[in-house]
């Protein structure tokens, strides 16, 4: 048996619920930041599955821009995490509520 | 060309009496600023100031009464307030009821001003004193002079705030803050009547002018129709209230808390004698056709005219009973007062049957004299005895203070009606008026009379004869000359202002061209209605014999409340009057009030105010809920809002 689309779909649909869940559910940031990583990896899954079975490269091209803004975003946000931790020693979400009244 | 020049003639006339009349008003005005304003701390310059500022208006009235009679003339008014349907006006009109008043009001607060340089002497208020009383002179001028309604209830108004003050003048005692305050409100109640009996006329009539008025009545006497009553006697209420008769007589009495000048002024010569005066001026709403609404019916048959002259005829009476065992001497001038007025209401009254309110505006102007200097007369024994009030504690004043006694003696006879003094002859007008119309109010006049002379005589022989009974009447000696000099001109009306054709020329304004019993002044009584004028003589012998026999040995307490006993102490207690009033009126009011209150704590300001803020308040907590502040949170609710999307979608 050779693997269909639907296969892929199935997969890329499990990992972006379970990035979802990661991101809603858990408390820590540095989880919560693999969990947008797995979701945006699960929709990359699925538009390179798109695009083998209609033969069309925009898929690609597209995941190749999410790759891209991905580790731009994971650079970026590492950086936030790591500066944010060393001035609060923390890097739970509820203990950051200072802009809350 | 002659009939040009007789026109001219008037015009000029005219505007002459309009500038007079214009001055009389804003004098006394003028003064009551100008003291306030520029000379509060000068006593000597402000007395000076505003009794100036009288006597002066006192001067113009008099030369406007002796050049121009009793004209009827009109002063153009100026437009104070046009709206649609109502052109308030600030005018003047002079007749013959308007310049006698004129006359007896200037000349009665010249004198008292004059009085009072003496009366208050030591008073630290001196100047605050002399203002307010101008301001009284202007507001009463404005009730005497008024050509509309509005404008006289205005002044009206005035009359009263400027009473309040004066009644309430020594403010640190808290009786006169009291007295003050009841004279404000019963006669607030008074007003309010008044007013809806003036709205009630300008709605049915559509003018407040009162010669418009009186020209639509005389054209049609059923003008109000079935409202016709009930406006008579709300107008009446205002007079009930100013001129303190039953059941609104309580505050008289009390306002003897004032400084006893004010007393002079404004509690026998003026402000009481402003309802009487309304009613004459306002006389047409009564003689015309009478007539009540439905719910009203069962008056069918009774003109307001007679429930006035029953109130009045009342008042008089149990008045009268009271001041017979009043022993405050200023207490018994004020009942007197008011059982004067009674007598003057019923004449108004019982004048509505044959058109002709003369007899009680007669009495009016000779009574505002003799009381005026009875008052004064009182306050002078008061001043000599160190503001002992007490008749019991008097005594022997009669060659302490000659001057004081003679003047008093004349304003006595004059009060209980002994000829050929004033109170006579304005008296026996108004027998005569009973008698003609209604045997039972002559009876009720003639008892009056003989209980006005009873209770005079009383007056009079235990405060000046026999030897004195108080430390304060031991030491007593003549007042001033500042005091006795208004006494003694005051005595000169008293005596003889009867002398002088008034009755006729009052009439005269009520009955054009309808001459009255001419001829003999002094006999002309027993002439004219001999019955009246004899039981009228009588009833003053008889009340004068009665109180020799029980005064006239000098002794120490009144025998009379022995032999009176109960009665007598319902007579001291004035009848629990104002005990009744404490027990229904106040509890009623207080009723009230807590309603009110509870209405405006539980259901305007909890259920509507703080219920509307509390809904909000309560919404907002609750929508506060869904705004956690955690972005997990939303990202959970926004996730959850797609699928709901998608599945609507996809559905």
């Amino acid at each position: 048996m050779t693997p269909g689309l639907h296969h892929y779909l199935i997969v890329s649909a499990l990992l972006f619920s379970l990035g979802l869940l990661g991101v809603v559910a858990r408390r820590n940031l540095f989880v919560i930041f693999m969990g947008l990583e797995l979701m945006l990896n699960a929709s990359n899954l699925a538009l390179v599955a798109f695009s083998r079975y209609h033969n069309n490269l925009n898929g690609q091209v597209m995941v190749f821009f999410v790759i891209t803004v991905a580790a731009a975003e994971v650079a970026v946000g590492l950086a936030l995490l790591v500066a944010l931790y060393r001035k609060r020693q923390t890097a739970h979400v509820e203990d950051l509520t200072s802009l809350k009244l | 060309m002659e009939h040009a020049a007789v026109v001219q003639h008037a015009v000029e006339s005219g505007s002459k009496i309009q500038d007079l009349a214009w001055a009389i008003l804003i004098l006394p005005l003028v003064m009551a600023f100008g003291t306030a304003v520029l000379t509060p701390k000068n006593r000597t310059l402000s007395a000076a100031f505003n009794i100036s500022g009288v006597v002066v208006a006192f001067l113009l009235s008099f030369t406007l009464f002796c050049v121009y009679g009793g004209q009827s003339v009109d002063a153009t008014p100026f437009h104070w307030l046009p709206v649609a349907g109502l052109d308030a006006e600030i005018g003047l009109h002079l007749d013959a009821l308007s310049t006698l008043m004129l006359m007896a009001v200037t000349g009665v607060g010249s004198l008292v001003m004059i009085y009072s340089t003496g009366y208050m002497h030591e008073d630290r208020s001196y100047t605050r004193f002399f203002s307010t009383l101008s301001l009284f002179v202007f507001s009463m001028l404005g009730i005497v002079l008024a050509n509309n309604l509005l404008m006289l209830f205005v002044f009206w108004e005035l009359v009263g705030v400027s009473s309040y003050l004066l009644i309430g003048f020594w403010y640190e005692k808290p009786s006169a803050g009291d007295a003050s305050k009841k004279a404000f409100l019963t006669n607030r109640i008074g007003d309010f009547g008044f007013m809806l009996g003036i709205l009630a006329i300008w709605s049915l009539a559509g003018t407040l002018d009162i010669a418009a008025l009186k020209a639509k009545f005389v054209a049609n006497p059923a003008l109000l129709g079935p409202w016709a009553g009930l406006a008579g006697l709300l107008i009446f209420m205002g007079a009930m209230g100013k001129s303190a008769q039953f059941p609104l007589h309580v505050w008289l009495p009390d306002a003897m808390e004032g400084p006893t000048p004010v007393s002079a002024l404004i509690h026998a010569a003026t402000m009481v004698a402003a309802g009487v005066y309304m009613l004459c001026r306002l006389f047409f709403l009564y003689t015309a056709t009478a007539g009540w609404p439905a719910a009203l019916g069962f008056l069918d048959g009774v003109s307001a005219a007679t429930i006035i002259t029953c109130i009045g005829g009342f008042t008089a009476l149990f008045a009268a009973v009271i001041a017979v065992q009043q022993d405050d001497i200023k207490r018994i001038l004020a009942y007197s007062t008011l059982s004067q007025l009674g007598l003057m209401v019923m004449a108004v009254g019982l004048g509505a049957k044959t058109g002709d309110a003369s007899a009680s505006m007669y009495h009016l102007v000779t009574h505002a004299g003799f009381k005026a200097m009875l008052f004064l007369g009182a306050g002078s024994v008061i001043h000599a005895c160190h503001h002992e009030q007490d008749i019991w504690k008097m005594g022997g004043l009669r060659s302490k203070m000659p001057k004081t006694f003679w003047t008093f003696a004349l304003g006595t006879a004059a009060l209980a009606g002994l000829p050929p003094f004033s109170g006579f002859y304005s008296k026996d007008e108004i027998l005569a008026v009973a008698l003609e119309a209604n045997p039972i109010f002559f009876g009720v006049g003639v008892l009056v009379t003989v209980l006005t002379t009873f209770y005079m005589s009383r007056l009079v022989l235990v405060a000046f004869f026999g030897k004195p009974r108080g430390e304060g009447a031991d030491h007593a000696h003549e007042s001033p000359s500042s005091m006795t000099l208004p006494l003694l001109v005051l005595a000169v009306p008293s005596a003889f202002i009867a002398w002088l054709p008034l009755g006729e020329f009052l009439s005269g304004h009520f009955k054009p061209g309808h001459a009255t019993h001419g001829g003999d002044i002094l006999f002309g009584p027993f002439n004219h209605n001999p019955i009246a004028a004899v039981f009228g003589l009588g009833a003053v012998l008889f009340g004068f014999s009665l109180a020799y026999s029980l005064y006239g040995k000098a002794p120490t307490q009144d025998p009379l409340s022995a032999k009176l006993g109960l009665l007598s102490q319902a007579m001291r207690n004035r009848f629990y009057i104002d005990e009744i009033y404490d027990g229904i009126v106040v509890p009623l009011h207080n009723l009230l009030s807590q309603i009110a209150d509870a209405i405006d704590r539980w259901l305007i300001a909890g259920l509507a105010v703080r219920g509307l803020s509390g809904v909000v308040e309560i919404a907002g907590r609750a929508l506060r809920l869904v705004q956690t502040g955690s972005i997990q949170t939303y990202a959970f609710l926004f996730t959850a809002g797609v699928l709901l999307i998608v599945l609507l979608a996809l559905k």
